[in-house]
């Protein structure tokens, strides 16, 4: 395909109550690209994801999927191509069980019957929660939560991956774990995440947000090795590029607190 | 107050019911035609909110007394009457099904004591008119806090009128009325201001929330004398054919038991279903002292005028005694028969 | 409900779903079929008359057979009945004032029409109560929902009872977190009135708000266009049928014969 999988022209949001969440978003995906968009609190990050999906109808410019570009019209063709994993997995997981919860997509997709059933358990395997399938989504961990999540839009087989913090409340196996999972997704990826090793480790191109404009985008590398970036976004080193602490090697941060 | 299936007679608890299940389908259809997908999340979810918002409590100033927010009203306010309606009716089923309040027949009842009234009584006639087109912080306050009193009073009288239908309860009507409406008075009035605050701080801090409610104001979009007459409606050829069915068939069950058993069932033959029917020919004559006092022994006395008093006397100590013994002897049986089966059943769990 | 009480009525919720995961073969056995012959007990046992008593005994037959057949704790059970209706019960104890014309006499004793009215109420309220909670012990909520749809019930009320059913969790502990951290800043009953609970309740409301809008924007993520598709599965067969039919004829038998009096008949030598 000669189309770039994602595509934002001068993207901007205001939310109803005034706020400007972005302000002029312009910059594309790659097919087969994996792209971290990083940023502070409130920076909006999630803002920017709810609209490569269309769940929020932008208020000025333009995004396109796969060349196509999005309007009331070509929703049902978006949605199907982009699958979004939510900040906030128990937003996610709306029915009575795992199982009816992975199946829910599939069956808005008109499957039924065989196909059902294969995609569901395939996307249960995928996520190794195949045993959690009866289970009620408020008896799940945390852990277990997020993943059941992703099985819930893996089922829809997008050809783009939108992930909203998909580390955010899982301890570090788990974390592994997920971070192994999405290395082996051969899906156009886009995560947003507070947590930069993950970014670091995953991703080769990242966009900084800020305030609701592109600070940055460019290799991963570079832009943590921009101290003054860093530091003007309110964003901090991963914790791999920081000194060690034990070893005696006073990192960056310690170095600044201890001349004040 | 929830109305409880023990206090319940087949014809008010079906007829009611009946009502409250029409409201229900009248309300689906009209909400999935709205075609507002958002607000099947939000129901539900709402529905949610007022179980934990229940869970919530507040000093009443004044009094050393707690009270907890109805909600009817609010959801109501923020999910016009049709969402509302199916929203109430959610939060009843699961506290019939899991907190043992009401119960399954008086689901019903509790449906249209607490739902409809709000929905579709107060919220058009009341609340409609007094809040006027235009928002207005004074015309908002009156209307939230009489519709709150009111909806309360009607909710009230609901309970009353159908407890007092179904005859199991002996309290007078006008006893129970009196004993009923003015604590009512009092929780209508802590709803409404209760109420009042929380709209006001919604309204603070997203206005655009009060707004799916209010675009509903717009006059022509809603057939509501259409739902209220076609309930009424409903209500009465339901509730005139069950009683139809229930004054025929009683009598022939007793004349069954009466033939098998010998005599007839320890119960005065004015009670539950011909209470009914005896409550709505007497309501009109002696309203206000009406109870369902009626003896055995004086329908039995009067079927034999001039029997001998001292036999008869006999006779029901004889037929007590047998009640009693009977009694026990069943319940020995059926606990007795309940420890067998889990003791059968026990030992093939376990090598299962 | 104060905060102990709310966390008691979550787990006593969780406590059932629990119950429902069990493998008998009750639990197994379609959930329509309970679903029909809890209704149809209720309605036996709310068609007896006023003063009704020993008549409605043998009712107690089905809670019994059903809890030990389901291997329900028979504790958990009792106690659950035991939480009947207060409304039922205050209005009950107004009949032994209103109705005082003796209706039976037990040796010295006379008992009142109000007392036997009464006690019908007890019994009546221990029978709905005891097979209501039974039922979701045996069946599970979500199980329910389904067997109500499947019987007619328009599908926006069961989606809407899955939705509660859902998120009453979440929200009792986020409203119950809420109002932990008024209560620690409270003093006495001053900081708890209404002045503090708009606020809170309003919050609570609008976090709510924002929690349907992000389940709809999954909804929506995952190709929901306004209509539900669900998964049927028809599992009423020959079982669910006896089971059905079998508990119906006897709830009519018994509602037909005041088995205890045929009995005390029978044992005490008394006819009349
Ligand atoms: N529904 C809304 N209405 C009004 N303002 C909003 C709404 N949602 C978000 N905002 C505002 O838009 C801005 C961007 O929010 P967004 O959620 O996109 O941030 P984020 O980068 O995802 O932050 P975080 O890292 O905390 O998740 C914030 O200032 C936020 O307050
Ligand atoms: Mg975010």
């Amino acid at each position: 395909m000669n189309h770039p999988a994602v595509e934002l022209c001068n993207l901007s949001h205001l939310y109803p109550d005034g706020t400007v969440a972005l302000r002029d978003i312009s910059f594309t995906v790659s097919q087969g690209e994996s792209v971290a968009i990083i940023g502070a609190n409130g920076a909006g990050k999630s803002t920017l994801l709810l609209h490569l999906n269309g769940v929020l109808a932008t208020t000025g410019g333009e995004v396109r999927i796969n060349g196509v570009q999005l309007a009331k019209g070509t929703l049902p063709y978006v949605r199907r191509s982009v699958g979004m994993v939510f900040q906030e997995p128990d937003d996610q997981l709306f029915m009575p069980t795992v199982h009816d919860d992975v199946a829910f997509g599939p069956l808005n997709l008109g499957l039924t019957g065989r196909e059902l059933e294969r995609r569901v358990q395939e996307s249960l395997h995928r996520v190794g929660i195949a045993h959690l399938r009866g289970k009620a989504p408020y008896n799940l961990s945390g852990g277990e939560k997020k993943r059941a999540a992703i099985a819930t839009v893996l089922a829809m087989a997008p050809e783009i991956l939108v992930m909203d913090e998909p580390t955010s409340g899982l301890d570090p196996h788990a974390r592994r774990q997920l971070v192994g999972l999405l290395r082996e997704f051969p899906h156009t990826r886009i995560f947003t995440s507070h947590d930069l090793d993950m970014v670091l480790e995953l991703c080769p191109r990242t966009i900084v947000l800020h305030e609701g404009v592109v600070a940055a985008d460019g290799p991963t590398e570079g832009i943590f090795r921009d101290d003054d970036l860093l530091a003007r976004c309110r964003l901090e080193k991963p914790f791999s590029m920081q000194g060690c602490p034990v070893c005696g090697k006073i990192n960056q941060r310690q170095g600044d607190m201890d001349q004040i | 107050m929830h109305m409880a299936d023990a206090l319940l007679s087949p014809v008010v608890g079906g007829t009611i019911w009946a009502v409250s299940a029409g409201s229900i389908a009248y309300c689906s259809k009209k909400v999935h035609r709205e075609l507002d997908d958002r607000k099947i999340p939000l129901m539900g979810v709402l529905a949610a909110f007022l179980f934990a918002a229940q869970t919530i409590n507040f000093t009443i100033p004044g009094t050393g007394s707690s009270g907890h927010l109805g909600g009817g009203l609010l959801l109501t306010l923020l999910l016009g009457p049709h969402a509302a309606f199916l929203a109430i009716a959610s939060v009843l089923v699961v506290q019939a099904l899991f907190f043992a309040d009401g119960g399954v027949l008086a689901l019903g009842c509790n449906i249209f004591n607490m739902g409809f009234i709000p929905a579709f009584i107060v919220y058009p006639f009341i609340y409609r008119n007094l809040r006027g087109k235009k928002l207005n912080q004074g015309r908002l306050t009156t209307a939230i806090i009489l519709s709150a009193l009111v909806g309360l009073q009607l909710g009230s009288l609901g309970v009353v009128l159908e407890t007092w239908f179904s005859g199991i309860s002996a309290l007078p009507f006008a006893t129970f009325l009196l004993l009923m409406q003015p604590i009512h008075l009092a929780i209508g009035a802590v709803e409404g201001i209760v109420t009042v605050a929380v709209v006001g701080f919604v309204y603070q801090a997203r206005p655009e929330i009060l707004r799916i409610a209010t675009e509903d104001l717009e006059p022509g979009r809603y057939p509501l004398r259409g739902i209220v007459v076609t309930f009424f409606v409903a209500a009465l050829l339901v509730g005139g054919g069950l009683s139809l069915f229930a004054s025929r068939n009683p009598d022939g069950l007793e004349w069954a038991i009466a033939r098998v058993a010998g005599s007839s069932e320890l119960k005065a033959p004015g009670g539950g279903i011909h209470g009914f029917l005896a409550a709505l020919q007497g309501r009109t004559a002696v309203m206000p002292d009406y109870s369902f006092r009626r003896p055995a022994g004086l329908t039995a006395a009067g079927l034999k005028p001039g029997g001998d008093r001292k036999k008869e006397e006999v006779e029901r100590l004889g037929t007590a005694a047998a009640g009693l013994a009977g009694t026990l002897l069943t319940l020995a049986l059926v606990f007795g028969s309940g420890l067998i089966l889990k003791r059968r059943y026990q030992p093939a769990e376990l090598s299962s | 409900m104060k905060i102990a009480s709310i966390h008691g009525a979550l787990l006593d919720f969780r406590r059932m779903e629990l119950l429902a995961g069990g493998g008998t073969a009750l639990h197994r056995l379609d959930p329509r079929a309970k679903l029909l012959v809890t209704l149809f007990f209720i309605g036996t046992v709310v068609s007896y008359g006023k003063y009704a008593v020993t008549g409605m005994i043998p009712l107690v037959i089905f809670p019994v057979v059903m809890a030990s057949l389901g291997e329900l704790p028979p504790g958990y059970i009792a106690r659950k009945i035991a939480l009947l209706s207060p409304f039922a019960l205050v209005v009950g104890l107004f009949n032994p004032l209103f109705d005082r014309t003796v209706l039976i006499h037990l040796g010295p004793l006379g008992i009142s029409g109000g007392w036997i009215s009464f006690s019908s109420i007890l019994i009546r309220s221990i029978l709905t109560v005891g097979a209501a909670t039974i039922l979701v012990a045996l069946t599970g909520f979500p199980a329910i929902c389904r067997a109500l749809e499947q019987l007619g019930t328009p599908r926006l009320l069961t989606v809407q009872l899955s939705f509660l059913h859902r998120y009453l969790f979440v929200l009792i502990e986020e409203g119950g977190r809420l109002s932990r951290g008024r209560e620690l800043r409270a003093f006495g009953n001053r900081g708890l009135g209404i002045g503090s609970f708009a606020p809170l309740i309003g919050n609570l409301l609008l976090r709510t708000w924002g929690r349907a809008e992000r389940i709809h924007a999954a909804m929506l993520a995952r190709g929901f266009t306004g209509e539900f598709h669900l998964r049927r599965e028809s599992r009423f067969g020959g079982r669910e049928l006896l089971f059905t039919v079998g508990w119906s004829i006897a709830f009519v038998a018994l509602r037909f014969w005041n088995l205890p009096q045929l009995l005390g008949r029978v044992v005490t030598g008394i006819t009349s």
